[in-house]
């Protein structure tokens, strides 16, 4: 009965499907006849993805670009880039009847006069500087487990890329206010173009419509700080997320993984609510850090005016080592037929980029050396990869070296120190500090895999000690579970690559290139004797466990 | 008067007139001369520089020399006037602890007769720059803070940073913070020049634009509410790439290593 009238309801519409169970499915329903959103559902709600806490990363420089954006769209319905003069008459006293820019008069007014806006700029610009620290332990944890390796190079450089564009996004949102530090750090800026040989001059003048600074430079780097930049970085984030998905994410050695498959948990539900919720534990953080510690206190700084600087001028931390360089540079010059080639200036400008590019080049010297074509999704643990960790460590070091040289101010007066003594240091240091640190941690990871293989063959100390017979007292050793027997020797070792015969079997001598006996001399120096140590074998462990007594 | 006239070209003749217009000279002096600038000067000023000479010989003159003269461990304190011994000895900087790259602040132990009487004496070596009077450092204007500002960050900010915190000089040497320093103590550091400080005279740096300075820098450094919250030490980048690293990026890392600790587990493990 009841089906009857139900059928002769239905009748009426010309409904080919069955009737949606709620209004979420029927919307679902709609939906997904227009855009196909249960295939796609389907294929990635279930997604598996591994777990670890440094896997999450990424996610913190995900965050933070979205609160960079949501809060950076807010200050810009307030923010005048303009240069035009005005006489300041606002709510912060201490400036009252000064000249100031319009970009610099309206920055005070969003921190003193719009509803919460100095909330939102302090947490626009301190979510800046933990994106682009996010961005770069991110970029180590992947260096320096191996996760560039194949697939996974071009997003490597698009990750890298983000990183470059990251800098020079922060350091134009600082030159916007157009307050005294940030004049400062366009001048500074205006410097090293002007040291470019035979067309900075034209560089400079046309990056500013004339002389510095003009009333140019603001607007375009508002421009390009708040659309070009943005929109690169948008689009190349979502290039770097399509491929992760598209690539699967990379996972630890462990019993059951395998370069085959990823084990972990589903997106739906697992990874939703843990990003879900770990968004909003960054934005919290990010917002509390904004709510009790000032960042670029712009109305302290003063506008800014050609004739005046501070000292303390220093760019954000990020651009910290190419202010070292320049520091720390010797002021050499070169003068001939009427010019002068400011080599204090141009060198560090040219070692800039250099020192990141080296990192982003580094994958693709690891492959040329390796000749490893197959795909990689087994994490390496750094040890045991340790001229590459050592490489990795090295850079920080020349890295943090350059920062101190960007710092050695506050260095020189905070811990009594004299200036001039932290620049030397830092030009040797510059040189030495990094293949020190080179060595010290390639002979680490090298302790470490010794560690690992003892563990392997010997087994844990478990702290029995017990007495034998004869009076002989020993320490009990506990074999290691098969897993972590597992995860302890499953990585695989390279050979190093071995020169052809100098003969063929003519008896003819064979020609070796140049390029072919360097790979071979850096492969050694890789995977050589004394530069790995080799992996205990499964004959190995059979022969010490098989209980030939103790050992 | 014959016998007078007869002895004029005597050889004593002439010692004799000159005996006279000494006598005469003196006594019209000793008729005319203001009596009372020489009674005060043999009570109060001329005692507080004996005083002064005194405490000198005792905690100056193993450098500066017994007269101020200078030696090899001490320059000569002829002209730099009583400001400057105000200034060294009201901030504890003199007597020196000890040699080094700049002599440093510590808590001052003499009173303040006692630094008066000093610089009195210091100043009665040479004329100099002399002690402020409180109006003369303490501005009335109500736009002094805004244009001391000015005045401070052309003049100022490249040594002892925008918001008067210091900042490094060569070889150890530094620009001291500006924190809690006395109105006069500022004044008079812009009058003398102390250490590796340019002195500011009057000549370029009219009184006024000293006062603006005195107001900014009272302002800036004490009163000044930081409506961004902790100052950080107002230094600028390095420390805010410090507290982002430790604070910011520290505090989220530990709470990625919380999260993925905290996992929904497939079975009991």
């Amino acid at each position: 009965m009841s089906s009857a009238s139900t059928g002769g309801k239905q009748a009426a519409p010309a409904s080919t499907r069955a009737k949606p169970a709620n209004k979420a499915e029927a919307a679902a329903d709609y939906l997904d006849g227009r855009l196909g959103i249960y295939s796609l559902a389907k294929s990635n709600l279930r997604k598996i993805f591994p777990d670890h806490w440094s896997f999450m990363l990424g996610e913190i420089c995900l965050y933070t670009f979205i609160i960079i954006i949501l809060t950076g769209v807010y200050l810009t319905l307030f923010f005048k880039p303009s240069m035009g003069e005005v006489i300041y008459n606002g709510s912060y006293a201490p400036l009252n009847g000064v000249r100031v820019s319009e970009a610099y008069a309206s920055t005070l007014n969003i921190s003193f006069e719009v509803r919460g806006g100095l909330l939102i700029r302090q947490i626009h610009h301190w979510a800046a500087i933990v994106f682009v620290a996010a961005m770069f332990v991110h970029m180590m944890r992947v260096f320096f487990t191996g996760a560039f390796r194949k697939p996974r190079e071009i997003n490597w450089v698009f990750g890298f890329l983000l990183l470059f564009l990251g800098f020079f996004d922060g350091f134009l949102g600082y030159s916007l206010p157009d307050d005294l530090l940030s004049g400062t750090g366009i001048r500074f800026m205006e410097g090293a173009i002007l040291a470019v040989p035979l067309v900075g001059t034209y560089l400079s003048f046309f990056l500013f419509g004339g002389q510095f600074p003009g009333t140019d430079i603001v607007p375009r780097f508002f421009t390009i700080h708040v659309l070009l930049i943005p929109g690169i970085m948008l689009g190349l984030l979502v290039a770097h997320l399509i491929l992760v998905f598209y690539h699967k994410h990379t996972q630890w050695a462990g019993p059951g993984k395998t370069e085959k498959n990823v084990v972990g948990m589903p997106l739906m539900p697992v990874y939703m609510a843990k990003a879900g919720g770990f968004f909003f534990l960054v934005f919290g953080i990010i917002a509390a850090m904004s709510a009790i510690a000032s960042v670029n206190p712009v109305w302290a700084y003063g506008p800014y005016r050609p004739d005046q600087v501070s000292t303390d001028a220093q760019p954000d931390w990020y651009m910290g080592f190419a202010e070292g360089l320049i520091r720390v540079m010797p002021g050499w010059e070169i003068r001939a037929w009427g010019h002068t080639l400011n080599l204090g200036v141009f060198i560090p400008l040219v070692l800039f980029p250099l020192v990141l590019v080296a990192i982003a080049a580094y994958p693709f010297i690891e492959n040329w050396i390796t000749g490893d074509k197959r795909e990689h999704h087994i994490l390496d643990r750094p040890r045991n990869a340790p001229v590459r960790t050592g490489l990795g460590a090295a850079w920080i070091s020349l890295y943090l070296v350059l920062l101190s040289g960007g710092g050695n101010d506050l260095i020189a007066t905070h811990f009594h120190l004299s200036l001039n003594d932290i620049t030397y240091f830092v030009r040797a240091g510059s040189f030495i500090v990094p293949v020190v640190v080179f060595f010290i941690t390639k002979r680490w990871c090298l302790g470490l895999q010794r560690r690992d293989k003892e563990k392997v063959l010997h087994g844990r100390e478990t702290g029995v000690i017990k007495r034998l017979p004869h009076g002989e007292m020993i320490e009990v050793h506990a074999q290691l579970p098969q897993g972590a027997l597992h995860t302890l020797t499953s990585h695989e070792q390279y050979e190093p690559l071995e020169l052809p015969a100098e003969v063929d079997e003519n008896g003819v001598a064979r020609k070796v290139g140049l390029v072919t006996k360097t790979r071979a001399k850096l492969s050694e120096s890789m995977f050589g004797e004394g530069n790995q140590i080799p992996k205990p074998t499964a004959e190995e462990h059979q022969e010490i466990t098989s209980g030939h007594g103790h050992h | 008067m014959k016998k007078l006239s007869a002895r004029r070209r005597h050889p004593l003749a002439a010692l004799v007139v000159l005996l006279f217009a000494l006598a005469a000279t003196g006594g019209l002096y000793g008729m005319f001369a203001p009596a009372e600038a020489a009674k005060a000067d043999s009570s109060a000023q001329s005692l507080q520089i004996d005083e002064g000479k005194r405490l000198f010989a005792v905690g100056c003159s193993s450098c500066h020399g017994l007269n101020g003269q200078g030696s090899s461990t001490g320059p000569s304190l002829v002209g730099v006037g009583s400001a400057a011994v105000d200034f060294q000895v009201g901030t504890g900087r003199m007597p020196a602890q000890q040699p080094g790259a700049q002599v440093l602040k510590k808590p001052n132990i003499y009173s303040q007769d006692d630094i008066d009487a000093m610089a009195a004496f210091v100043a009665s070596l040479g004329p100099g720059p002399v002690t402020p009077t409180k109006d003369q450092y303490t501005s009335t204007e109500t736009d002094a803070i805004s244009k001391g500002g000015e005045l401070f960050r052309t003049n100022c900010s490249q040594c002892h940073n925008f918001a008067g915190a210091g900042g490094a000089l060569t070889q150890g040497k530094f620009a001291p913070s500006l924190e809690n320093v006395d109105p006069k103590h500022i004044y008079e550091a812009m009058q003398t020049g102390p250490q590796n400080m340019p002195s500011f005279p009057d000549s370029t740096m009219p009184e006024k634009q000293k006062q603006e300075i005195v107001a900014f820098v009272r302002y800036q450094a004490n009163e000044a509410p930081n409506p961004g919250g902790l100052s950080l030490g107002s230094l600028g980048p390095v420390t805010e790439g410090l507290f982002g690293w430790i604070f910011g990026l520290g505090v989220l890392i530990a709470i990625a290593i919380w999260v993925a600790a905290h996992t929904t587990k497939a079975k009991k493990s």
